[in-house]
């Protein structure tokens, strides 16, 4: 009597681990796909699920997969949810065909060996930025393509710089100046994210980078330099202390509030600001001093491959090739306001649209946040993003915060 | 016999299997290596207590623990204390008594995401109802950093803890005063008690098993908060209000250290037994106690 007997548990080996952290009981057991048979459909995942990307990456999807002649079934999760969610689909070693993975997290799933290199699966590389290739590179192999990428700058509130007499500022020193004259009443002069994870981390890393500090060194000098400026913006009153709580989402409504006059913030906040009556200007990052390098992290997201086994890699590699035309990869940047991941379409972009012009110039330079670290990476980003908030919430020092962090660096 | 069993087996497959399993494989993976790799591999290293050796010697242990027992102590306490004293005042007549009651069991209907985030308004240091209010009163000079400074968060976060909780320990704590009999206090007014003895030895003596099944519900609950903490700071600022529970948390899906997380969320069931063991113990040498009295 089979059905009366207690369901046999290795089914349920991959949820495990989710449900041993105690905290969620998944029950859901992917059935395992795939044969030997011609392969008609693939799996894609990722987590565009704010419109318009919804349905731009949904359109997309389909478009290609019908040109290669399979269908697509997509599944996008909440953007906590993907990992986990992916985690849970490689123990079932049952990873979707194609992912789209927030380039930090990929070293991660590289790590596991179930991604599929892609120079050697023969995609054409040529035409990227080095910088875009290296964000979705891994001991070496490239195994990310970014459709597009973001990077950080600087957004100023034109009526109030305007009214104030004040140019936005290109130096630390300017804009430690700026953010006090623009600090009246209701409004703070500049805002940031400084929350406790990632978010905050990489809007503290083009500080860090710019003044010469790596990601390997948080206690040299250069680093508690560049925390020591956040802190003493936040003391002297021109950013709120409550950064520390704020995502960067939070950080756009205060700008669209008027409760900060500057911001730092992403490109993608482009589409989301232009819905709302507020004349606004990009401009890069301040640096040091006049003249040095600004270094911003490269973000956005990287599409991986499955090694799903011959077909349905090739199959997939194929859509991937589709979702990485140029007419593709345009409209992807207009509609999200990303910077292309070819030089080529990136530069016509800045040309048609000059609020692009700053964030299409920081790719080159942009860093790859994993490329010392690699899977070592979320580690050491969570303990930047606590001696950031050390410093801006409590009573420590910006030194003392940034060698307690230090700690969390690996050694070699 | 075979009876006997087929009406346990239903119950027995279901905890074995969503409670038994699940705190089973907790436990070991608390000894391997467990890492994003390991799932896709299989390969989990077993490094034996070294999960708990790196979590117990990780700075940010102290912090949690102390969180964890200051917010689970002060959010029982008052939640408790207010409940208790909201049970009583409600068990006189007067008008509008029970919409009012039903009014008070709100903070509990609401989702605790909806909730925290109006929290959240609340304490918004500059633009905040609380000290707006505070400010025009001139109770303070200069807007608190309610949910902004280390000082700060973890007694704010507590506060929000607290009024989620009193509705629950209002209504049982009410509920179980309904049970004790009327005749007991008018035998206590001709004795001369007045209404403080009354309660301290008619109503408290009375309500003991009944606290004491709140008190160990609302623990549990409060051990394992995580919504709310989550809404409000993220356990930040920097770990400032990191308890056990959201630790283990970020360990896990943060840092994707499973083996970590599973370490955590152990020495937390571990917590938790030690409470129930107490209660249950509580229970055992107190439990003739009020059936004599009853009688």
């Amino acid at each position: 009597m089979p059905s009366a007997r207690i369901p046999r548990t290795p089914r349920l080996r991959g949820s495990s681990a989710l449900v041993a952290a105690g905290l969620l009981t998944l029950s859901t057991a992917c059935a395992g796909g795939g044969g030997e048979e011609e392969v008609t459909s693939l799996t894609a995942m990722d987590y565009n699920l704010a419109e318009p990307q919804n349905g731009t990456t949904a359109t997309m999807l389909k478009e290609c997969g019908d040109q290669a002649g399979v269908e697509i079934e997509r599944d996008a999760q909440p953007r906590d949810q993907l990992m986990p969610r992916l985690l849970q689909g490689a123990s079932q070693q049952d990873l979707p065909d194609l992912m789209l993975i927030d380039n930090p997290d990929l070293p991660q799933v590289a790590a596991t060996g179930a991604l599929l290199p892609l120079d050697e699966a023969g995609l054409d590389t040529g035409g990227y930025y080095p910088s875009v290739l290296e964000a979705g590179t891994h001991e070496d192999t490239v195994y990310g393509i970014a459709p597009g990428v973001n990077g950080l700058a600087l957004f100023t509130d034109t009526a109030v710089l305007d009214e104030a007499g004040v140019e936005p500022p290109q130096t630390w020193a300017e804009l430690r100046d700026t953010a006090a004259e623009l600090t009246e009443g209701d409004t703070k002069g500049f805002a940031f994210s400084a929350i406790g994870h990632e978010e905050g981390t990489w809007t503290f890393e083009p500080f860090l980078w710019s003044n010469g500090a790596t990601l390997t060194e948080l206690d040299s000098p250069e680093a508690v330099e560049a925390l020591e400026l956040w802190s003493d913006l936040v003391e002297e009153g021109s950013v709120s202390q409550s950064v520390v709580n704020w995502s960067q989402a939070d950080v756009n409504d205060q700008f669209l509030g008027d409760r900060a006059a500057m911001m730092i913030n992403g490109s993608w906040q482009l589409p989301v600001l232009d819905e709302e009556d507020l004349d606004y200007d990009v401009v890069p990052l301040p640096v040091p001093e006049a003249g040095a390098d600004p270094a911003t992290p490269m973000g956005g997201e990287v599409w991986a491959v499955a090694r799903n086994g011959g077909e349905r890699e090739q199959k997939a590699v194929e859509v991937l090739e589709c979702l990485l035309s140029d007419d593709n990869m345009r409209q992807w940047a207009e509609l999200n306001a990303y910077v292309p991941a070819k030089e080529e379409l990136a530069r016509q972009l800045a040309e048609d649209d000059p609020r692009m012009a700053p964030f299409v110039e920081s790719v080159p330079t942009a860093r790859s946040r994993t490329a010392e670290l690699g899977e070592e990476y979320p580690d050491v980003s969570t303990a930047i993003a606590d001696a950031v908030q050390e410093a801006l919430a409590g009573s420590t020092s910006a030194e003392e915060a940034l060698s307690q962090a230090q700690q969390s660096v690996p050694e070699n | 016999m075979a009876a006997r069993i087929g009406f346990l087996a239903p119950i027995v497959a279901y905890l074995v299997l969503f409670f038994g399993y699940p705190l089973a494989a907790n436990f070991t993976m608390a000894l391997r290596e467990y890492t994003a790799a390991s799932f896709y591999t299989g390969d989990a290293p077993f490094v034996g207590l070294a999960n708990y050796a790196a979590v117990m010697g990780d700075p940010v242990f102290t912090t949690a623990l102390t969180n964890t027992a200051v917010f689970t102590a002060a959010s029982l306490f008052f939640q408790f204390g207010i409940g208790l004293a909201l049970a009583v005042f409600f068990q006189r007549h007067f008008p509008l008594n029970g919409v009012l009651r039903s009014l008070l069991l709100i903070p509990w209907l609401l989702p605790l995401v909806v909730s925290g985030t109006v929290w959240r308004w609340i304490f918004d240091q500059e633009y905040g109802v609380l000290n707006q209010t505070l400010l025009a009163l001139g109770v303070v000079d200069t807007a608190v950093p309610w949910l902004s400074s280390t000082a700060m968060a973890l007694p704010s976060v507590t506060a929000a803890n607290i009024w989620v909780g009193i509705p629950f320990n209002m209504v049982i704590l009410y509920g179980g005063l309904q049970s004790i009999p009327a005749h007991l206090y008018e035998a206590a007014a001709l004795d001369g008690a007045g209404r403080w003895q009354r309660f301290r030895h008619v109503t408290w003596p009375l309500l003991r098993p009944v606290s004491a099944v709140v008190l160990m519900l609302g623990l549990v609950y409060t051990l394992k908060v995580f919504d709310v903490i989550m809404v409000l700071t993220q356990g930040g600022p920097a770990n400032a209000t990191q308890t056990l529970t959201t630790w283990s948390y970020s360990l896990s899906f943060g840092e994707l250290d499973f083996g970590l997380g599973a370490a955590v969320g152990n020495l937390l069931i571990v917590i938790a037994l030690l409470f129930a063991v107490l209660y249950l113990r509580g229970l055992r040498s107190s439990g003739p106690a009020p059936a004599r009295e009853r009688r």
